[in-house]
C-alpha cells in the first residue's frame, strides 16, 4: 500500500466533491429540461423541438448552428493549412525562429477575448469592406484564439517525429517539398494534427465574447437570444453541446493514448 | 547472417543485373561556414568511378558537413560538386540521384518496409506493381526479402539500416552517400553490416562516400580515407598508406594505435633508446616518434632497449596488448602473444622493431 498517497476514504470524498461540483447543475439543468407545462417531468420540451409550430423561435439556433458548423470547418482549414506547415517550416528551416514564434502563438492565452475584439473590430471593418459580412470570417479571429492549443498538440506530434531525418531521407529519394509533406511528415503527426483539429472544434462551439462584440450569429449567441422567449430550448442545447464536446474530448484522448503505442 | 544466402542469383536480380561502372564525383574548393564559423576550408576531393572512399575523423571536423553538401542538404558558400562530369552546385537535392543512409535510423514509420523502398522508385514514375517487384529484389540483396510486409518498428536497428541501404540502392543512384550509418548499432551487428556494405557495394560498382569516426570501420571497407581536421583534408590514401605513412602527427595519431616518445632525427634515422631506426621520410633534430604496437616487442638481456613497468595489460583473443611506462614517463603499447602475461608493476624491457617510423618536430 503507498503510505504517502491519500487514504481510500479521502480519494472518495474529493472524487465525490469534485463529481458533484460538475454535475449538480448539469443535472439540474437536466431536470429542468424535463419540467412539463402540464406539470411533472416529461421530455416534451425535448419533442417539442422539433415541432413546426416552434421553427420560428428556434430559427437563430438553427441558423447559428450552421454557421458555427462552417466556422469549425474554416477554422480547422487555418490549422491544417497554414499553421501545420509554418510549424514544419519553422522547425525544420528556421529552428532559430521557434522560441519568438512560440511566443508569439501562445500571446492569445493571456489575452482576453474582450481585448482581442478592440483590436478586431477596425480589422473586422476591412475585412468586412473586402470579404463581406459572413458569419465564416470570423474564422480568422478564432483562427488566433485556437493558436495556443493547437500549437501544443502538434508540437508535441512534432517533438516524437524525428522531422529532419525524415524529410531529408524523403528528398534524398527524389521527393520534392509538397510531397515530404504530405506523403511523409503529415501521417507521421496525424495524431497531433487530429487533436489540433477536435480542440479547435470545441473551442469555436464554445466561444461567445468575440462573436458577440463582433454581432455575428453563431451557435452560442443564438442561444442568448432565443433564451429570451424560451428558456428550454437552449437549456437542452446546451447539454447536447456538451455532450458533442465531452465526446470530442473522449476522442482527443483516444488519439493522445494512441500515439503512445505500436504503429499500424 | 550471410551475405551468400542474401543474395539471390545476379540473373534474377534486377539491381545485381544492371550493375555498372559508377560515377566519378568531385568536389572543388568547398567552403562552408555557419554562422560566420568556417567549417570546410576550401576542401578538394575527387572519387574515381566505382570507389569507396570514407571521411574519417573526429566529431567536428567537418566530415558529415562536406557529405551535406555532396547531399545538396547543405549548399556550400564557395566551390562545386560535380557529378560524372555535371556541376549539381545548384541542383536541389530531390534532382541529384543520390542514396542516402543516416545515422539515425530513417524508415519512414507509417509505411511498411516494402512501401519505404519503393518510395524513390514511385517519386521517380515507376508503377507500382514495378516499383513493389524492384522493391523485393533490392531487399533480397540485403537479406530482408520475407520482411517486405513488416513496419520499421517491428525490426531491429540493424534490420533497419539494411533497409535503409536497400531503399537508397533500388533507385539505382549514381552515389551512394553512408552518414555514420552503423554507429546505433551494437559491435557484433556493425561489424557485420559493415562487411555486407561493402560486398553490395563491389558487387554492384557504385561510387560510394562513408562518414564514419572510428578507423577501424573505414580501414575495414576503404579503397581510399581522406582523414579530415578541423575542416581540412589533412590526408587522403590507400588504409595501407595512411597506416604506416602517416603524412602528420594528426593523422598517425587518429588512424591505428600510436605510442609517441621523443627521439633525435639525424637525416634519415632517429635515435631512441639507444636504437638506430630508419626513418619514412628525412628530418633533423627532436622529433615525436610514432609506434605502432605490433613494432614494439619484449626485448632479452642483450637487446638495445629500455626499461620499463607494466600498467596493465588487455587480452584481445588472438593477441595481448600491455601498456608499459618507462623510466622517462613515456607510455608506450607492446602488442605480443596472448601466452606471456605481465602482470601491473612488472619490471620489463622493450625494443623497437627495425621498420620505418613517422616522425614530427617536437613543439
Amino acid at each position: 500500500m503507498n503510505r504517502l498517497g491519500p487514504s481510500r476514504t479521502t480519494r472518495w470524498i474529493i472524487g465525490v466533491l469534485v463529481g458533484a461540483f460538475f454535475a449538480v447543475p448539469l443535472v439540474s439543468t437536466f431536470l429542468f429540461t424535463l419540467r412539463d407545462p402540464a406539470g411533472g417531468l416529461s421530455f416534451a420540451r425535448w419533442i417539442a423541438l422539433f415541432d413546426p409550430a416552434a421553427a420560428a423561435t428556434l430559427k437563430p439556433i438553427w441558423t447559428g448552428l450552421g454557421n458555427s458548423l462552417v466556422l469549425a470547418v474554416v477554422t480547422v482549414a487555418i490549422v491544417l493549412l497554414l499553421l501545420a506547415p509554418t510549424m514544419i517550416l519553422v522547425n525544420l528551416r528556421f529552428p532559430n525562429l521557434k522560441p519568438a514564434f512560440e511566443f508569439a502563438v501562445l500571446l492569445p492565452i493571456s489575452i482576453p477575448a474582450i481585448v482581442l475584439v478592440v483590436g478586431l473590430a477596425p480589422i473586422y471593418l476591412q475585412i468586412g469592406r473586402t470579404l463581406g459580412t459572413g458569419t465564416w470570417t470570423l474564422a480568422f479571429a478564432y483562427g488566433i484564439t485556437v493558436l495556443p492549443f493547437a500549437f501544443r498538440s502538434i508540437q508535441a506530434s512534432i517533438d516524437a517525429a524525428d522531422l529532419r531525418t525524415l524529410s531529408e531521407a524523403a528528398r534524398s529519394l527524389g521527393a520534392s517539398w509538397p510531397t515530404v509533406v504530405l506523403k511523409v511528415l503529415a501521417p507521421n503527426l496525424r495524431q497531433g494534427l487530429l487533436a489540433a483539429s477536435l480542440i479547435s472544434i470545441a473551442v469555436v462551439l464554445g466561444e461567445f465574447t468575440i462573436a458577440s462584440l463582433l454581432n455575428r450569429q453563431v451557435f452560442q449567441t443564438a442561444m442568448v437570444v432565443v433564451n429570451k422567449q424560451d428558456p428550454y430550448a437552449p437549456a437542452i442545447f446546451t447539454l447536447l453541446a456538451l455532450v458533442f464536446v465531452f465526446l470530442l474530448l473522449l476522442v482527443i484522448g483516444r488519439v493522445a493514448r494512441g500515439s503512445g503505442k505500436a504503429r499500424p | 547472417m550471410t551475405l551468400d544466402h542474401a543474395l539471390p542469383r545476379t540473373k534474377d536480380n534486377l539491381l545485381l543485373a544492371q550493375a555498372g561502372e559508377g560515377t566519378r564525383v568531385e568536389l572543388q574548393g568547398i567552403v562552408k561556414s555557419y554562422a560566420g564559423n568556417r567549417v570546410l576550408h576550401g576542401v578538394d576531393l575527387d572519387i574515381a568511378p566505382g570507389e569507396f572512399v570514407s571521411l574519417l575523423g573526429p566529431s567536428g571536423c567537418g566530415k558529415t558537413t562536406l557529405l551535406r553538401v555532396l547531399a545538396g542538404l547543405e549548399g556550400a558558400d564557395e566551390g562545386a560538386v560535380l557529378l560524372g562530369g555535371g556541376d549539381v552546385s545548384r541542383v536541389p537535392t530531390n534532382k541529384r540521384d543520390i542514396g542516402m543512409v543516416f545515422q539515425s535510423y530513417s524508415l519512414f514509420p507509417h509505411l511498411r518496409v516494402a512501401e519505404n523502398t519503393a518510395f524513390g522508385l514511385r517519386r521517380r514514375g515507376v508503377g507500382k506493381a514495378e516499383a513493389s517487384r524492384r522493391a523485393v529484389d533490392a531487399l533480397a540483396l540485403v537479406g530482408l526479402a520475407d520482411f517486405a510486409d513488416r513496419f520499421p518498428h517491428q525490426l531491429s536497428g540493424g534490420q533497419q539500416q539494411r533497409v535503409a541501404l536497400a531503399r537508397a540502392l533500388v533507385t539505382e543512384p549514381k552515389v551512394l552517400l553512408l552518414d555514420e550509418p552503423l554507429s546505433a548499432l551494437d559491435a557484433k551487428v556493425r561489424v557485420q553490416l559493415r562487411d555486407e556494405i561493402r560486398r553490395i557495394q563491389l558487387r554492384l560498382g557504385i561510387t560510394t562516400v562513408f562518414v564514419t569516426h572510428d578507423q577501424e570501420e573505414a580501414l575495414a571497407v576503404s579503397d581510399r580515407i581522406a582523414v579530415m581536421n578541423a575542416g581540412r583534408i589533412e590526408q587522403i590514401g590507400s588504409p595501407e598508406q595512411l597506416y604506416t605513412k602517416p603524412s602528420t602527427a594528426g593523422v598517425a595519431a587518429f588512424v591505428g594505435l600510436s605510442s609517441v616518445v621523443s627521439g633525435v632525427a639525424e637525416g634519415d634515422h632517429v635515435m631512441v633508446w639507444g636504437q638506430r631506426l630508419p626513418l619514412q621520410s628525412p628530418a633533423d633534430g627532436p622529433v615525436d616518434v610514432y609506434l605502432r604496437p605490433e613494432n614494439v616487442y619484449f626485448a632479452s638481456e642483450a637487446d638495445a632497449a629500455a626499461e620499463a613497468l607494466v600498467e596493465e595489460s588487455t587480452f584481445l583473443g588472438s593477441m595481448r596488448r600491455t601498456l608499459v611506462r618507462t623510466e622517462s614517463g613515456e607510455l608506450v603499447r607492446v602488442q605480443h602473444a596472448p601466452g606471456i602475461h605481465p602482470s601491473f608493476g612488472d619490471r620489463v624491457r622493450i625494443a623497437i622493431a627495425p621498420e620505418p617510423v613517422a616522425v614530427h618536430p617536437r613543439g
